[in-house]
């Protein structure tokens, strides 16, 4: 029965959309009309939306397998957070999902945005709702997770081993309010260019959603990242996969957006450039989705596929994306230039930055859309591997890592950029010496390696140089400069942690792409193998039963010269429903690098395949982007940065 | 500077760093493609030794040995057949009988040197160019696969 009533839920949130969608865009001149009702409308679609999605979490948590969805995939064995997860593991339940942060989103703008000119935040819940209308309307016409199975089977089949994981219970939810988030901006982008309302107040108001869409997709992409790492078993954190590819783009251009909107929203510029950012940004979302959903793109990571949805995708996309583009071809003469600028200004490090981002973007879009483009053209399968992307990607980011550091020296307007360059003389002394520091120590001989860490340092340091200059440390005494450095704005500490977060990513990367050491070989009972002053012994091997899989585990000892002896278990499980083997390596953290083990196949001598990593500093990797989400989400907690925060008194409106 | 020179500055700057960047990518888009085979394409067109390519098929049955530590197998699209050579731990999933992409080049004794295993997280996994592939071939005829088929693979390091 609840099926069937979130089966109706569903349907009327589509009703209720599909009518939000045709008021708002009839009616935004009157907006006093429609307001309010649009508003309750958004409130409505979201309360429906989770009581389907509500109705689904209940089947799986029940173990009702008369809903296909949930026979399909989950088992009463399964422990209850993989019932609840695997609502989301599979194509129809993720659409739900999807669309029920779709909806909290629109009813985040009603409840929010109150203080937000009627026709605007009208013609935004308009649009919003026509994107709700849109896939709630793809959900259920060409993959209804609503539909049931009778007579009902006893015991439902497995939900797929590797998505049996708490990494299924945070990563799409996280990555999904990213992705849909900057549906807010796109609404707002095409809302502004129908109602000639772009002004710095629209990059006020635009702004913060567009903090708290990247924030999440930054955190998304890192846990994806380290869940892929952990769970794959290859040790890899990035494969440069269509997929991962997918959430990266918007990513880059998300963060473009966020860039260009200071520039709008301080000296009114580059307006133009900020709404096509803002309709980019979401385009890259949807197209991320087509390009998993579709099964086009031969990934590691897709778990649900079906070409004919991938078609029905590919037409939203076009409608939405291509509309969004006329419209704005249509409009974007009657945009005016805003505030005149220097080259060397802030406005100007913030055009380059948005200049290598839009660049890194287009690369990542062609190196993942040409395989798809050459073979529709001459036939021919290829695919474009990750030393295309090392490459392309790498000769972009170095130059904007390298400037990275001026741009929040850089007065508004017309900068000094040698005052500039002195003030950041000792970040990059200092970035110098740990660097040389660093090879003298390892004695590594990978080429670019050098290069890289001294960019890393660079950026981190170069980062926390402005916080240092803006206390005035080593120009007065302590005690004053620690008050001042609490007394910065909130922002001014946004700004330098999330840029000291790239820095400390890239250390990551560097110092675990270039120090990596491996070992493959077989051991018995008793063997110790070396790895890096890494001693592990092989404890032996024994069977455990888990609820719905039976593992073989292997018992390891660590010993290290600087900590105490560890003991840790890998573990080789095979799900008794599926017969599917996963590997469930053990990873041990020491300090910020990680020794990872792998529990390989047995062997007929008795003996075991046992591979080990030790991967220095990689945890510096997602750290990193912890870091820059938090600056992120610090940002947001200042006041005037706030959703909603009051408008204030004198907000420019631009004449029609 | 003037504000047209300032303006044209900007500008220049930007186009030259976007004609760079269109120069990498299409560079490296000449270089760093690498091109999907079958067994009989690989017959077909000749490819050089030493080109790196990914070669993709069925792991036929009973065709893998293990000597001094070089795991060997041979991939299958029905009418052509190709000898590989992998050292290394292979994917959890990698089973007879099962579709594979292997990354790697023709060796000068005519057989394939893998550099790469490649295998999916899902039990139904087909490579999509393989699928394509036997299709075209008419070698395609396994709609579904049970996940659990073929003998262990034996052990090699």
């Amino acid at each position: 029965m609840s099926i069937e009533l979130g089966h109706f839920a569903l349907t009327l949130a589509f009703a209720i959309a599909a009518v939000s969608a045709v008021l708002g865009v009839m009616f935004w001149k009157r907006a006093e009309m429609v307001a309010g009702w649009l508003q309750q409308g958004a409130v409505l679609q979201f309360l429906l939306v989770a009581a389907s999605f509500g109705a689904l979490i209940q089947a799986f948590v029940t173990s009702d397998y008369s809903l296909k969805l949930a026979y399909d995939h989950a088992n009463s064995a399964q422990p209850l957070i993989y019932k609840i997860t695997a609502v989301w593991g599979n194509h129809e339940g993720s659409m739900v999902l999807w669309v029920l942060i779709l909806v909290i989103m629109g009813a985040a703008v009603a409840a929010f945005g109150r203080n937000l000119p009627k026709d605007l935040l009208s013609l935004v819940l308009s649009l919003q709702s026509m994107l709700t209308a849109s896939f709630i309307g793809f959900t259920l016409f060409t993959s209804n997770p609503f539909l049931r199975l009778s007579p009902a089977p006893f015991e439902g089949q497995d939900l797929n081993p590797v998505l049996q994981d708490i990494g299924l219970a945070i990563h799409p939810p996280l990555l999904y309010v990213g992705y849909v988030g900057f549906s807010i901006a796109f609404s707002f982008a095409i809302a502004a260019l129908i109602s000639g309302r772009i002004d710095a107040a629209w990059a006020r108001w635009v702004r913060p959603w567009a903090l708290v869409s990247w924030c999440f997709l930054t955190l998304g992409i890192a846990m994806g990242s380290y869940w892929a790492y952990y769970e794959l078993g290859w040790g890899g954190w990035w494969f440069w996969d269509p997929v991962e590819n997918a959430s990266f783009m918007p990513w880059l251009s998300g963060t473009a957006l966020l860039h260009s909107a200071l520039v709008m929203e301080k000296r009114n510029a580059l307006k133009i450039w900020t709404i096509f950012l803002s309709i980019i940004t979401f385009s890259l979302s949807l197209l991320g989705t087509f390009m998993v959903r579709s099964g086009v793109l031969t990934s590691v990571h897709s778990f649900a596929s079906d070409p004919t949805r991938g078609l029905v995708i590919l037409s939203m996309l076009a409608v939405f994306i291509g509309g969004a583009f006329s419209l704005f071809a249509l409009r974007v003469n009657s945009l005016r230039a805003g505030g005149l600028f220097a080259p060397i200004s802030r406005e100007g490090a913030l055009i380059l930055n948005n200049l290598f981002l839009a660049t890194a973007t287009v690369a990542v879009l062609v190196g993942t859309l040409y395989p798809l483009l050459l073979e529709a053209l001459t036939g021919d399968t290829i695919s474009v591997g990750a030393p295309f992307f090392n490459i392309t990607f790498g000769a972009v980011m170095a130059p904007l890592l390298v400037v990275l550091p001026f741009g929040p020296f850089l007065a508004w307007k017309r900068g000094d950029f040698v005052a500039v360059a002195q003030r950041l003389a000792g970040a990059g002394a200092l970035a110098l010496f740990l660097t040389i520091l660093g090879f003298a120590l390892s004695g590594a001989s990978i080429s670019l390696a050098p290069l890289g860490l001294l960019l890393g340092f660079w950026v981190a340091f170069g980062a926390l140089a402005e916080l240092v200059d803006r206390a005035k440390f080593f120009r007065t005494d302590v005690m004053t400069s620690l008050r001042r450095l609490v007394g910065l704005p909130r922002t001014a500490w946004a700004t330098a942690l999330a840029h000291f977060g790239v820095g400390v990513t890239v250390l990551g990367i560097v110092a675990a792409s270039a120090w990596q050491a491996e070992v493959i070989t077989t051991v018995d009972t008793g063997q110790t193998l070396t790895i890096n002053n890494y001693a592990v012994t092989f404890d032996g091997k024994d069977v455990e039963q888990g609820p719905n899989y039976v593992a073989q585990r292997g018992h390891f000892t660590i010993a290290s010269p600087a900590e105490p002896t560890r003991t840790a278990i890998a573990e080789r499980r095979t799900y008794t429903q599926s017969g599917m083997p996963t590997t469930e390596a053990d990873i041990e953290t020491y300090g910020f690098s990680q020794l990872y083990i792998q529990l390989g196949e047995p062997g007929p001598d008795g003996k075991t395949v046992v591979r080990l990593w030790y991967k220095p500093y990689v945890t510096l990797i997602w750290l990193g982007c912890l870091v820059m989400a938090g600056a992120g989400f610090l940002s947001l907690s200042y006041r005037r940065q706030r959703v909603g925060a009051p408008r204030p008194a004198q907000v420019r409106v631009a004449a029609e | 500077m003037t504000r047209k020179q300032k303006r044209l500055a900007i500008i220049g700057g930007l186009g030259a760093v976007l004609a760079i960047a269109a120069t990498l990518i299409f560079i490296a888009l000449r270089d760093q493609i690498v091109f999907f085979y079958s067994p009989s394409e690989v017959k077909e067109k000749a490819i050089a030794v030493g080109t790196p390519i990914r070669l993709g098929g069925l792991v036929k049955t009973d065709s893998w040995t293990c000597t001094g530590g070089t795991f060997n197998f041979v991939v299958t699209d029905g009418a052509s057949e190709l000898s590989a050579h992998f050292k290394g731990l292979l994917p959890d999933l990698f089973r007879e009988g099962q579709g594979v992409v292997v990354e790697g080049a023709v060796a000068t004794d005519g057989t394939f040197a893998a550099t790469n295993v490649l295998a999916k997280h899902d039990e139904n996994y087909m490579p999509r160019e393989v699928v394509d592939e036997l299709k075209k071939r008419g070698e395609w005829n396994r709609p579904e696969s049970t996940g659990a088929v073929g003998k262990p693979r034996p052990v090699c390091t």
